[in-house]
Order: C-alpha cells, then sequence, then structure tokens
C-alpha cells in the first residue's frame, strides 16, 4: 500500500507556503551543477521547469517527442492566463482567485496547493511580462484583462486568442536561451517510454529515438514529467493528435499512484463533429462567453430551422435562465451539461442535433464588427475554415468536447510522487484543480508549477541525494526497463494483424464517451468495464504496424500509445464506478439535486483516490488520501 | 485561391505524394487514390482515410508531420501542388479542407524543400535550425524570479500589438519553402521584430539581431531578395514589412558594433 503523506505545511494558509520556502532545504551553488535533472516534456510545465532549473545551475536533459520543444499543446491554449493582481480594482485578490478556483473545482482539491497557486500566479504574469509575452493591452499601455468562466472579476491577461501560444513561446525562449549556453541538454523526437526505478527511487528513464528508432537509457538524479493529459484515451478531444498518456502511464506500471482519473473535463464550447473521418474536435475560446450569448429554441420543432428565422421570443438563452448571476460565464463542467440536457430534450441544433448556438448578433449591434473582430477574429477565421460558415452573420453552433484532465499522477505538495525522486508537473499531475478546472487555469498551474514551485521543491528532495550518487546506466535497472520497451515494440511490429491502429482508438473513444463521457451511471460503466477488456485483446491480436522500427514509424508511436489508453481507459472507468457521487466534471446521473446539479457526498468521498499498479491482470489498489478543509466549508457549489 | 465547393457530396481525387524512405536515399513521387472523400474533411484527415487503407494492404503509411490540427503548432509542413500549406491564405496544412478541390483533382503532396530542412522521411522534414536560431538570440534574459511588476513598464498598444502580429509566428517553415533562395529572413524578422519593438527587448536589441543573423547564415538559409513568397504563404499573414525592419536593426547594429566604446569590465569584472 503506498503511503500517501501530502506533506502540507503547519499554520495558517496564506503563510503555508512561505514558511515551507524559508524551511525547505537547499543545494547549494557549487554542488547544483553536480546534480542532473531529467525533465520529460516542453509544454508549459515542462519548458518553464528546464529552463529554471537550468538557471539555477543543475545539469538538465529535457525530452519531448515533437522536433521542437515549440511545439507542445500548450500552444493551442486560447483564452488566457489568470492572475490575482486586482489590476481593475474590482475587488480581486489571492484569496478571491483561490477560492473560486477550490469552489470552481466543485472541493476536490487541496487547500493548500490551490492557495499557493493564487499566490504565484501574480508573479508569473510578471514573468511574462519581462520575457516579451506580448500581452493585449489598453491605450495607456498597461495590461488588459478578460472575465473567464467561474469568476466575477476580470483576471484574465490574454494575447489575442493565443494567450498559450504566447507563454509557451516565453518559456520556451527561456528555455533556448539555456540550450544555447549549455545548461539544457535538448532531446527532440525523443519519446519516454519507460521509468527507471533504482532502490525505490526515479533515476532515470528509457527513451525511444523517433527518427531512427534508436533507443536509450538515461539517468539522473531526479525525473520530471511534464507530459501533459490524457484526455486522448477519447479519441476525439481538443488535445493534438499525438498528445500521450504513455509517459504517466508506464510510470504508473512502475509504481506512481494515478489520482482521480474520472476527473475529466468536457469543455462546452467546441466545434461539432461532423463525420466518422473526424480525427480531433476544435476548440472555440471559453473567452467567447464573455459577449456571445448561448440558445437553443424554445420549441423543438425549431432545432432544423435556419436560426435567423427564429424569433427573440422563441428563443432559450438557457444559462442565462437557470444561473442568472453566472449566466453565460458559468463553469464548464455546469455549461456543458446544461448543453447536454437541451439536446437530450431535442432541442439540439445543427445537422446532427448535437449543438447549441453561440450567438454574437447582441455584441455585433452594440459595439459593431471591427471591435468583436478585433478581439475574436483569430477564432472566427477558425470556425470559417473548419465549419464554412461565417459566424459574424450566422451564430456559431458549439457542442461540448473533451478538453482537459484533473486527474494524473498523485503528487504531495513538493509535487513529488509517492516514488521519491519522481516530480510531475502540470496536466501530468492532479493537485489543483479538483474535479474541474475553471478556464484560463491551466496555464496559470503549468507556470506555476514550472517556474515558481519546482526550483524551490526539487531542492529539498536533492539535498539528500549525495552528487554523484546517480546509478550509471548499464545497472540490472535500466536493462530490464529496456528490455520492456524493446519487447513491446517488437510485439506490435511482428503482431500478423489486419486493422490499423485507428481502429481500435476511435472504438475505445467511442466507448470511453457513450460510457464515461459527460454522464456516468452504474450500469454503463459496468458494460465499459467489459467491453474495454474485450477490445484489447482484440486490439492485441488483430493490430496491424507496418514498416520496422529501425526508423521513423509513426503507426508504431500510435501504437504504443493506444495500447496504454487501453488500460488507461479501463482505469478511468473504474475510477468512475467506484466514486459514488458527482462532483465537478465526474457527473453520475445516480446522484444528482433535482435541478441536475452535482450532489457530491463529502462524507464517503471527501477524498482523493490515487490507484496503485498491481501488476498485469490484478485489479489495482485504491489507496485514499482524506482531504482537511481547515479554512474553506466545503459548500454546495452554486452559480444561480 | 480556388472556389470552395458547397456540395457535401464525396468525390475522388489522385493524390502524388513524394515518398522517401530515409534521409539519404532517394525519394520518388507515387500516385495514390483516394475515394469517398467528404469535402467537410481536413486534407489530413484525407491522408489518414489514405494511410489506414496501406496499413490495410500491409505497406507502410505516408508519413507525415502534424500534431495540433488547428493551425497553432507549425508541426504539419506540406507543399500542395507547389504551395506550401496548400491552396488557402492564412492557414497551414491541417486547416486545409477538401472542399477546396474536385472530383478527379490530381494533387500533388511533397515536403518543404529547404537544404536547410534536410528530407527524414516522406513529407517529414528537420527543421531544428530554427531552434538554433532562437537559441543564439530568441529570447530576452530574465532570470525566472527577476522580474519587476509587470504593470511597471507601460507598453504603447500600437507597440504591443505589432509586436503580436510578430510573434503569432507558429514556426512552420512555409516561408522558407516557398523561398527560391530558401531565406529564413521572415522568420528572423518575426522574433527580432517581436522583442526588438517591446521596451523589455532593448537591452539586447543588437547583439540578439547580429547573433541570429549569424546563425540563419551558417545554417545554410539563403538570402532575401524581396520576392515575398514569404508573406504569400505564411499561415499567420506575417508581413514581411517586418523583414525591412530586420534589415534595419541589422545595420544599425553592425554599425554601432564598430563604433561602442567597450567597458574595461567586458575583460572580467571584480
Amino acid at each position: 500500500m503506498a503511503k500517501l503523506d501530502s506533506k502540507v505545511p503547519s499554520g495558517p494558509l496564506a503563510d503555508k507556503w512561505q514558511k515551507h520556502k524559508t524551511e525547505i532545504k537547499l543545494v547549494n551553488p557549487a554542488n547544483k551543477r553536480k546534480y542532473e535533472v531529467i525533465v520529460v516534456g516542453a509544454g508549459l510545465a515542462g519548458s518553464s521547469a528546464a529552463a529554471t532549473l537550468a538557471e539555477l545551475g543543475y545539469k538538465v536533459k529535457n525530452f519531448v517527442f515533437h522536433d521542437s520543444p515549440r511545439r507542445a499543446h500548450s500552444i493551442a491554449a486560447q483564452g488566457g492566463i489568470n492572475a490575482a493582481k486586482n489590476y481593475q480594482n474590482d475587488g480581486d485578490s489571492v484569496h478571491r482567485l483561490f477560492y473560486d478556483t477550490l469552489k470552481g473545482g466543485d472541493y476536490r482539491a487541496r487547500e493548500a496547493n490551490v492557495h499557493r497557486l493564487a499566490e504565484v500566479s501574480v508573479n508569473i504574469i510578471d514573468q511574462c511580462a519581462a520575457q516579451g509575452v506580448p500581452f493585449a493591452r489598453e491605450y495607456g499601455g498597461l495590461l488588459a484583462n478578460r472575465s473567464f468562466g467561474g469568476a466575477q472579476v476580470s483576471r484574465t491577461f490574454y494575447a489575442r486568442g493565443q494567450t498559450g501560444q504566447q507563454l509557451l513561446l516565453g518559456a520556451y525562449s527561456a528555455l533556448s536561451r539555456m540550450i544555447g549556453q549549455g545548461g539544457v541538454e535538448m532531446h527532440n523526437n525523443s519519446e519516454m517510454l519507460d521509468l527507471v526505478v533504482v532502490d525505490g527511487h526515479a533515476k532515470g528513464i528509457i527513451v525511444r529515438d523517433l527518427n531512427t528508432g534508436v533507443i536509450s537509457r538515461h539517468s539522473a538524479d531526479a525525473v520530471i514529467l511534464a507530459t501533459g493529459g490524457y484526455g486522448n484515451v477519447f479519441n476525439l478531444s481538443t488535445y493534438a493528435r499525438q498528445s500521450n498518456a504513455t509517459a504517466i502511464w508506464r510510470a504508473y506500471k512502475r509504481g506512481a499512484c494515478l489520482a482521480n482519473p474520472c476527473y475529466t473535463q468536457i469543455h462546452p464550447t467546441c466545434i461539432p463533429v461532423s463525420g466518422d473521418y473526424q480525427s480531433k474536435l476544435t476548440l472555440m475560446s471559453e473567452s467567447l462567453r464573455n459577449d456571445g450569448r448561448i440558445w437553443v429554441p424554445k420549441k423543438k420543432e425549431d432545432a432544423k430551422k435556419d436560426p435567423a428565422s427564429i424569433p427573440e421570443a422563441d428563443r432559450d438563452y438557457y444559462l442565462e435562465r437557470i444561473y442568472p448571476s453566472f449566466g453565460n460565464l458559468a463553469p464548464r463542467d455546469v455549461s456543458s451539461r446544461a448543453a447536454m440536457r437541451m439536446c437530450d430534450e431535442g432541442r439540439g441544433v445543427g445537422e446532427t442535433g448535437l449543438g447549441v448556438y453561440l450567438d454574437f448578433a447582441d455584441v455585433i449591434k452594440r459595439l459593431g464588427e471591427p471591435v468583436v473582430r478585433e478581439r475574436y477574429g483569430n477564432l472566427f477565421d477558425i470556425y470559417h475554415e473548419i465549419t464554412a460558415e461565417n459566424a459574424y452573420k450566422t451564430p456559431m453552433r458549439i457542442f461540448p468536447a473533451v478538453h482537459y484532465t484533473m486527474g494524473g499522477l498523485w503528487v504531495d505538495y513538493n509535487l513529488m510522487s509517492n516514488i521519491p525522486g519522481l516530480f510531475v508537473l502540470g496536466e501530468a499531475n492532479f493537485s489543483d484543480h479538483g474535479a474541474n478546472r475553471l478556464g484560463a487555469s491551466a496555464l496559470m498551474q503549468g507556470l506555476a508549477d514550472g517556474y515558481f514551485v519546482i526550483p524551490y521543491t526539487i531542492g529539498n528532495y536533492l539535498a539528500d541525494q549525495k552528487p554523484g550518487s546517480r546509478p550509471k546506466t548499464d545497472g540490472m535497472e535500466f536493462k530490464q526497463a529496456e528490455e520492456n520497451v524493446s519487447s513491446m515494440s517488437q510485439r506490435l511490429l511482428a503482431n500478423k494483424g489486419k486493422e490499423p491502429v485507428s481502429h481500435f482508438h476511435k472504438r475505445l473513444g467511442k466507448i470511453m464517451w457513450d460510457h464515461c463521457g459527460m454522464a456516468r451511471n452504474k450500469a454503463g460503466l459496468e458494460a465499459a468495464l467489459q467491453k474495454i477488456p474485450a477490445l484489447r485483446e482484440e486490439f492485441w491480436a488483430n493490430v496491424k504496424v507496418p514498416g520496422s522500427g529501425d526508423t521513423l514509424n509513426q503507426s508504431l508511436e500510435q501504437a504504443g500509445r493506444v495500447a496504454d489508453y487501453m488500460e488507461l481507459g479501463e482505469l478511468l472507468c473504474r475510477d468512475a464506478l467506484t466514486r459514488d457521487e458527482s462532483c465537478g466534471g465526474h457527473f453520475r446521473e445516480e446522484y444528482q439535486h433535482p435541478d441536475g446539479e452535482c450532489k457530491r457526498d463529502d462524507e464517503k468521498f471527501g477524498h482523493v483516490a490515487a490507484w496503485e499498479y498491481q501488476g498485469e491482470g490484478k485489479t489495482p489498489l485504491r489507496n485514499t488520501e482524506p482531504l482537511n478543509y481547515e479554512f474553506t466549508k466545503m459548500s454546495v457549489r452554486s452559480y444561480k | 485561391m480556388v472556389a470552395e465547393q458547397t456540395s457535401k457530396k464525396p468525390f475522388s481525387v489522385t493524390l502524388r505524394v513524394w515518398r522517401q524512405a530515409g534521409p539519404t536515399v532517394p525519394g520518388k513521387f507515387v500516385d495514390y487514390p483516394a475515394t469517398n472523400i467528404s469535402p467537410d474533411m481536413s486534407f489530413l484527415e484525407m491522408l489518414d482515410v489514405v494511410n489506414d487503407e496501406l496499413t490495410k494492404k500491409g505497406e507502410e503509411p505516408i508519413a507525415i508531420a502534424h500534431d495540433c490540427r488547428e493551425g497553432i503548432c507549425g508541426t504539419c509542413s506540406c507543399t500542395i501542388n507547389g504551395k506550401p500549406h496548400g491552396p488557402g491564405k492564412g492557414v497551414a496544412t491541417c486547416q486545409t479542407y477538401m472542399r477546396s478541390y474536385r472530383e478527379g483533382d490530381l494533387i500533388l503532396v511533397e515536403p518543404f524543400r529547404a537544404r536547410a530542412f534536410p528530407v527524414i522521411k516522406d513529407l517529414v522534414t528537420d527543421r531544428k535550425a530554427f531552434d538554433k536560431i532562437q537559441q543564439a538570440g530568441g529570447f530576452i534574459s530574465v532570470r525566472t524570479g527577476a522580474a519587476p511588476d509587470a504593470n511597471s513598464i507601460p507598453v504603447p498598444k500600437e507597440d504591443a500589438d505589432l509586436a503580436m502580429d510578430a510573434a503569432s509566428c507558429i514556426g512552420c517553415g512555409a516561408c522558407v519553402a516557398a523561398c527560391k533562395n530558401a531565406s529564413a529572413m521572415l522568420f528572423v524578422a518575426a522574433k527580432v521584430s517581436q522583442l526588438g519593438l517591446l521596451p523589455q527587448g532593448q537591452p539586447e536589441r543588437d547583439k540578439r539581431v547580429l547573433a541570429m543573423v549569424q546563425t540563419m547564415d551558417d545554417a545554410g538559409f539563403g538570402n532575401c531578395t524581396n520576392q515575398y513568397e514569404c508573406s504569400a504563404v505564411c499561415p499567420k499573414l506575417i508581413s514581411h514589412d517586418f523583414i525591412a525592419r530586420l534589415n534595419r536593426d541589422y545595420m544599425a547594429a553592425l554599425f554601432k558594433a564598430r563604433f561602442r566604446p567597450t567597458s574595461n569590465a567586458a575583460a572580467g569584472g571584480a
């Protein structure tokens, strides 16, 4: 049974991080260069961590499967990044950002982690502005803000609809600087395929060079995973096609606990699916909900009509109606489920009936098309490319899609997993968003972890490791891990199947979406737990992976990732089935209030569920970490 | 740009695709039919279908670089019918939709071609020369934690907006592929301009432009002869005006480097 000690420091909530920073161990500057740290992933969390640790003097090796660290999927985040700057003088504060984030997460996150996140949020904006991130500004030259879901203040900083891109390029520039100076050894096109654990500590990884197929061993004094979320287990999502769970899943199989996998976020505003060939779903930023109004026809028979022909009186602006104080800016989980209820009632729009309108007619009338174009032009362009429709003239059609995973590898307050020496940052960990993440908080967390948390907390671990004590890569553990990797590749390549990998990924995605998507129930989850192992068996019997392992082989890459989803998907359903309550992104139909809102069970489930691998074919162990709310009251979330 | 079709009827095209097994072996064009294609499919989704059919036949699918499929990561990099990223204006390969094509079309699909971007396999090229240029100077040196309050340095909105225009570069390399000289001037100009327009970028402005241009030249990119194919194919419509800005900054930096007095501290202080 894994030991899950959150290591949350004692003392008043607002003082914990300060106190912790002054109490944890330091590594002296001359010793830092004797430590090697592996960072896997180069999104916001990975590149900010790699750059900062190198600045401090650690020897950093950064691995990324992309051809350049600038391509990590943080780049696609559109809307913004939250920070408690209170530049708008509208009553924001660290406490308010903390409270909104905790409440938005439906009281399933650690108080102390969330408070720290809110505290360092202000430093992130300073850091990024200094790096030359071209944030939106007012005419006076000061930074502009906008509002995002789940908040009643304007605290979101943005760079047009490309905030993720600009923040990532900022972190990439810091990383590039350190690569240029020799502080970071960069490994592009390099996918981590196993974690090496020596004497109970994470001390290395096994990597496949995607261009040459060469498998190599790398040792270090500590390993940091910043490899993103696992939303592609659903096949269709807003994730990039290559985003995958392989690094965290293989770490899980080496003993790292995977926490709350059932907390998955469905984003309410994505472009609806158009056909079976669909490879991804495109997000329309939440920022659009600042000015767009969401509606469906009041009458079912109007659902197929031209929206322009439906008079105002026959439209149901359902978010404004049900949640008058938050309106169109209700949190993501709440808005997604509301959209689904409208479609279930037969009032969904578009060819498939799986869509709702996001209408800009009012704001265009109020402010004029040029202002709307300046605010959201690139999003309207994306919408036009995909649907061939002009959203300045006719409302957008949107539908919820898988967007983010709040669950991830379990970490303590220091962001260290239950395997000593293994740290997990950004979306790959479970720590800050509870059961639902608010908009513009992912960028905040990724950069908080990488710039401002790990640089302190990793020292606390390394100070206890003797400099130069990291193992050589010729030991048993490295050899065994490498064999594990190459035998899996060989097995996939030698398989005499008939179907391409995508065939199985699509089918798994359908099972996941149908039974473990926006709403879940016991019978459906039990069915999924039958169907997934059967599909997994079929995958291994019938998958076809052409080509060889000693060259660029995209089928082989994809096959390994989908093989992992086949296992992860099952764990996700198992977690969802065990959690007999509804909270945030985990909605169990059996547990709801009469108005369709989540019904939590704090008594029984006011804890983190951290799953521990027990070996192939064995049921994993469910460990729990109680969530002790010392400073806030777990209350029923209301956005009405 | 071709008129897009409005019909939803599936149709068929022929692809003539560059196949090259590895960096050191010669490549050639091979024809593949793409049948039953929906006009709503993206170009990459059409290739997914073709690749699945090749896999089922036991043939190796076409290697192609792609990731976000929403035009922001800069991974996808096909030259389609001679134009990097295909027929659309201001879009990447992944944002090209099959409604731009007609029944019976022959579509030529190649990798981005430039000496500095060697082919790895089929349609995948090695663009690490771009990373090298960034590492030489595409940054503002600010240690984490050392930044002043973000609002302590106001930036005129016009400058911030222009910097954002330049910063929207996705690093795909279409500008290089379109240029007959395989010049990377638009790419370098975008980064130099972004940082040069902001007050935060001033201290290293001269050093940055000299280092980035030097690295660009060393990587084997050609010179700019002001034909502007680069901005014509740029998926983010980055203006070639930034190249003028780069040239001006470069000249100024060269001039200043010659006449700037050097401090004794440069030789090592206490």
